[in-house]
């Protein structure tokens, strides 16, 4: 085993450390503003609102993120109305389709989450600030929502690590991402274990700084 | 509903593959890791180190980066090292005969299936995830009950398949559930390293008629009808593993 490629070759994962990065914080950030409406209004009465959020969350929850990417990144091409329109431009980068997708499977699963800890929220605390006289969004915003973030923690911070894993993908449409740098060393020198072996322990260092992270911020909660 | 052109049959075999896929694998985890549980909760340091840093590596690795290590770097690793032992043993023989000639004991290439290599994978991870559900379920099997066991003079393994299995089983499902949900879907990854599994065929399939689009789609609608299917299962399953409690 011949490490010393990788030493050589370390701008590349440089890059598809910093790529891997922004790729997953910007669809965590996307996947977030889908989820929290989604996720509240996943319990409307209307159906005419809580049915095609549901169709939304069944789709993305239940089908694979790489088949996603694909009905996207493959499939975008075979709407000629697409393919006249200005949007064109964007569906034909696979970093705008890799983020679109991303973004859309992580702002499903997200909303389950947002819909599961608003569902157990304890009835007693919303009564109590409807007897203060508090409005539907008063009560959203000052009860409901800091006693949810709250709970949502550690399911939360269990979907970013899904996202890092998840993003590996990405280096399957031609995006240099940690994944698509281990492709491009291993083309390039046929050393396929110690190019992903690199990429998999970089992967590693990305996972437990962000379970460090959130370790830090739940304690942070508890004191309060 | 769905104009396949001509792809159904090759489409239905896909879907079978990718079942196959998953049951296989789900059976590979199932069995690593109840021994990896039951490693974590035993009182060996060396037995619990091992199991933790199974887990630990597993789920701190994305399973794409996992299977082509496994499937290329394994393949490598495989040949490089029957290669060094046929070296060894030939030397050794030219040792003791000098007019020996070079023999391949061991074969020279090895061809990993990726097949194999993507059951063994994905066994080999979701093992690590079946490992932390049943730890929490073997905790919450009420101790008498094993204590009891005990006193009715059965041995070991009889303990463990007669009182403590069932009694986890009834735990471990809700966990179990969502971990073959994941799998299921992570079997679509098998079409990286190269088997011919749905997506694959859909790849190949769109490349000569040019409609991606309806065939991924193809591929999502029989994956959620696999998602439907488990779903409803599971809950046939809890149903009738909670009929004695309450």
């Amino acid at each position: 085993m011949d490490f010393s490629i990788i030493v050589n070759e370390y701008q590349f994962y440089l890059e598809g450390l910093w790529t891997t990065t922004w790729l997953v914080a910007l669809a965590l950030l996307f996947g977030l503003l889908i989820a929290l409406p989604a996720g509240i209004l996943r319990s409307h009465e209307n159906w005419l609102i809580k049915g095609p959020i549901w169709a939304y969350m069944y789709f993305f929850r239940g089908t694979p993120l790489l088949v996603q990417l694909f009905l996207i990144y493959y499939g975008a091409a075979q709407f000629d109305v697409l393919r006249e329109s200005w949007l064109w431009y964007y569906f034909q980068e696979a970093w705008f389709c890799a983020l679109l997708a991303f973004s859309l499977n992580t702002g499903a699963y997200t909303a389950e989450i947002v819909r599961g800890v608003i569902s157990t929220m304890p009835a007693g605390e919303v009564e109590a600030a409807k007897a203060y006289g508090m409005s539907r969004w008063q009560t959203l915003r000052r009860i409901i929502l800091p006693n949810s973030l709250r709970r949502a923690l550690p399911a939360y911070s269990n979907e970013i690590i899904f996202m890092i894993h998840g993003s590996a993908i990405a280096g399957v449409v031609t995006i240099v991402d940690i994944t698509g740098a281990a492709r491009v060393v291993n083309a390039r020198y046929y050393a396929p274990f110690e190019a992903y072996l690199a990429a998999g322990i970089l992967y590693m260092c990305l996972t437990f700084s962000v379970i460090y992270a959130f370790k830090l911020w739940e304690k942070r909660y508890q004191h309060i | 509903m769905f104009d396949l052109y001509g792809y159904q049959e090759i489409f239905l075999e896909g879907a079978w593959l990718t079942l196959q896929v998953a049951l296989l694998s789900l059976v590979l985890a199932v069995v690593l890791g109840l021994v990896a549980a039951l490693a974590k909760l035993s009182h060996s340091t060396i037995l619990t180190s091992v199991a933790t840093v199974y887990t630990t590596i597993i789920r701190g690795i994305p399973d794409l980066i996992l299977m082509l290590l496994i499937f290329f770097g394994g393949q490598m690793l495989i040949n490089d090292m029957s290669y060094k032992f046929n070296e060894w043993l030939n030397e050794v023989m030219t040792g003791y005969y000098p007019d020996h000639e070079w023999v391949s004991y061991l074969p020279d290439y090895i061809d990993v299936s990726p097949y194999f290599a993507g059951i063994v994978t994905i066994g080999f991870i979701f093992g690590a995830y079946m490992a932390e559900t049943f730890r929490g379920a073997i905790l919450s099997v009420d101790k008498g009950q094993l204590e009891a066991a005990t006193a009715y003079g059965m041995n070991k393994y009889k303990r463990f398949f007669r009182v403590m299995f069932p009694q986890m089983m009834r735990h471990a499902l809700p966990g179990l559930g969502n971990n073959w949900l994941v799998l299921l879907k992570t079997t679509a990854l098998v079409s990286i390293i190269g088997l011919q599994d749905m997506v694959k065929i859909a790849g190949d399939a769109s490349g000569s008629t040019q409609k991606p689009f309806t065939f991924y789609l193809f591929v999502a609608l029989v994956f959620l009808f696999y998602t439907a299917i488990s779903t409803s299962a599971l809950k046939w399953a809890e149903r009738k593993y909670s009929i004695q409690t309450r």
